[in-house]
């Protein structure tokens, strides 16, 4: 038996390793003095960090980013928990199938989606920019969306819906004094993960944003030119620090409430 | 006293082709302790949430104090409801969740902190107002789910087998308590239940409901001392069922040949009239006697024990005779059960604890 589990050992930490260790040589050689990616390290500096905040140009793409993330996961998020909650609470005809086609953007290679959405939108005489790309990453977070939110919206226990329905609140009402704390949790899971599935994205962007760049879209054109090389690592080194703050901020979320104890409450608020 | 405080007329529901609620007519009484009884699927949690307007009747109409309330929405109707589950707000407090109801009723401030304080006092949770639900006891969610429905005051409500979830001892306590807080407050009950033991323990009067239909309604006593059919005749304690033919009418009595037993006169208290028509009897295992020796009474069977059942207060015989293949009977505790020998034993039943019931 030890034997095995020194195999499994050593499995699960080469797998790691071959998940991280890529990842890593990003924050390792943004503090590296020098312009290459190369070892030895030639010393510690932090001269990229303060050069890439002295872009104007990427400030701008970060502000894009944030725009295009922040709508898209509010409409993404509130299109899914509607959908989300009928899923969870009704039994209807087509249920499966609808649930498929929310689900296909999911499934359909990112790329064709994007000329897809390019050719329409340039056929419908629109100009490219930040709202084809925000459209086009709301119809790619939904379903991310659709997937947590049906998580967290199975196994909710309806009959407090109608307790309150009882205690004299109208429809409206108990959306927002018991189902929307109650989701809470999942909400903002869901509108986190969206973000970053869209802070993230580049295939849709590279094709829809025309001359509004996003910040992948920034990093790509900066990749051009070797001595930029540095400074998008420490960018680089920022958004995966950023990113896995959010992730796992997001799943923290996601299970609260959901947890062992079985703890029924989501988060308390007080009216 | 309004006799027919809550008019249920001709009411129907039917999901597809389920006939959950079939045409049902009743009145409940103003201050009444009313239960709806039967077994899973009979229609009675369907028809308690008819009248809370969780589901809306296919056909029919249901009046409130003589006002229709048919097609009304549960947060315009006067009644209120305890859940199976209680369906207590996991994400606020015991307080909150008393007053969560009294926001749209027009309250002062001051009417509102007096009214949470009386009826905590009334279900024994003072103290506990600060409590979330992840915090209490199974009974103390049932009391914090019965003050949020008293607390609004309702004109009617509503009880979804609250006590289903608790323990065996402390459903005893709830039913006692629930009868006394009902007599003390004076607001109608309607009280669902699978339960044949609680149903008559608590109520006023009580509906037995099978496949949507409604068996008998009538006391408790009544219902077990008189059941209309086989139907509630199981469902209300436990009995032994008599293939019969009728014979002769005799005033009061009428004459009975039971299967393989013979021609007995006994009491017709089903009125029947026609000769030779097929009759059920039905005799209580309590009204029967068993015994090591022969007795005088109006029969008197010899069978074998084939299984006995100690329940503390008293013992379950299974008995086989010649004449009926299995006769359940019950001994008092007083009685020695080691003294039958090989299982032999006789059975006495006196022809006034025999009871006719209609075939259906």
């Amino acid at each position: 038996m030890e034997q095995k589990n020194n195999t499994l050992l050593i499995y699960t930490l080469l797998y790691f390793a071959f998940l991280y260790i890529p990842v890593l040589f990003l924050p390792i050689f943004s503090f590296n003095d020098a312009n290459y990616m190369s070892f030895p390290l030639s010393g510690f500096t932090t001269e990229h960090y303060e050069e890439m905040w002295a872009k104007t140009n990427l400030h701008k793409a970060l502000w894009a980013s944030i725009k295009v993330g922040v709508v898209a996961s509010i409409v993404s998020t509130t299109i899914a928990l509607f959908a989300a909650k009928a899923f969870a609470r009704y039994k209807f005809r087509g249920q499966n199938i609808s649930y498929g086609a929310i689900m296909i953007p999911f499934l359909i290679p990112e790329i064709i989606l994007a000329v897809a959405i390019l050719v329409i939108w340039l056929s419908l005489g629109f100009k490219l920019g930040l709202v084809p790309v925000t459209l086009g990453h709301i119809l790619f977070c939904t379903p991310f969306a659709m997937l947590i939110l049906i998580a967290r919206i199975e196994g909710f226990d309806f009959s407090l819906e109608e307790a309150s329905r009882d205690l004299g609140e109208n429809a409206w009402g108990t959306f927002y004094r018991v189902s929307l704390p109650l989701y809470l949790p999942g909400i903002i899971a869901s509108l986190l993960l969206s973000f970053i599935i869209s802070f993230d994205e580049f295939v849709l962007a590279f094709f829809l944003t025309g001359s509004d760049a996003t910040l992948p879209m920034y990093m790509w054109a900066q990749m051009r030119f070797i001595q930029k090389l540095p400074h998008v690592l420490a960018l680089g080194a920022v958004i995966i620090v950023f990113t896995t703050f959010i992730v796992l901020l997001a799943f923290w979320l996601r299970n609260l409430g959901q947890g062992k104890e079985k703890a029924e409450f989501g988060i308390k608020i007080h009216e | 006293m309004n006799n027919s405080f809550i008019q249920i007329n001709g009411i129907s529901k039917h999901f597809g082709n389920v006939k959950a609620v079939d045409d049902v007519s009743f009145e409940i009484k103003e201050g009444e302790f009313f239960s709806l009884l039967g077994p899973s699927g009979c229609g009675k949690t369907t028809l308690l949430r008819l009248l809370a307007g969780f589901e809306y009747p296919t056909s029919g109409s249901l009046l409130l104090d003589g006002i229709d309330i048919t097609a009304l929405p549960p947060d315009k109707r006067p009644t209120n409801m305890v859940f199976q589950n209680y369906a207590i707000f996991p994400h606020i407090n015991v307080e909150k969740n008393v007053q969560f109801g009294l926001r749209k009723l027009g309250l002062t401030n001051d009417e509102i902190i007096k009214r949470v304080k009386d009826v905590l006092s009334l279900v024994k949770l003072e103290g506990y107002e600060e409590r979330y639900s992840s915090q209490l006891s199974g009974g103390q969610r049932q009391r914090v789910a019965l003050a949020r429905a008293l607390v609004r005051q309702p004109k009617v409500l509503l009880l979804d087998e609250p006590l289903g979830a608790l323990d065996k001892k402390l459903r005893d306590e709830m039913q006692l308590e629930l009868r006394t807080l009902q007599k003390e407050i004076g607001i109608t009950f309607v009280f669902v239940t699978h339960d044949q033991q609680e149903a008559i323990s608590m109520s006023d009067r009580v509906a037995v409901m099978s496949e949507g239909k409604i068996q008998q309604m009538s006391s408790p006593n009544e219902l077990y001392k008189n059941p209309q059919n086989i139907f509630v005749s199981d469902f209300i304690g436990e009995t032994n069922f008599l293939k019969a033919n009728t014979e002769l009418k005799d005033g009061e009595y009428i004459n009975v040949n039971i299967e393989n037993l013979g021609s007995f006169k006994i009491k017709n208290n089903l009125n029947i009239s026609e000769n030779a028509s097929e009759v059920i009897c039905s005799v209580r295992p309590e009204t029967m006697m068993i015994d090591t020796e022969k007795s005088d009474w109006d029969i008197c069977l010899e069978g074998k024990i084939k299984q006995t059942s100690y329940l503390g207060e008293m013992t379950k015989f299974y008995v086989e005779t010649k004449e009926i293949e299995k006769i359940i009977t019950v001994s008092s505790q007083y009685f020695d059960n080691q003294s039958f020998q090989d299982g032999k034993c006789f059975i006495s039943i006196n022809l006034n604890d025999i009871s006719l019931l209609n075939k259906k």
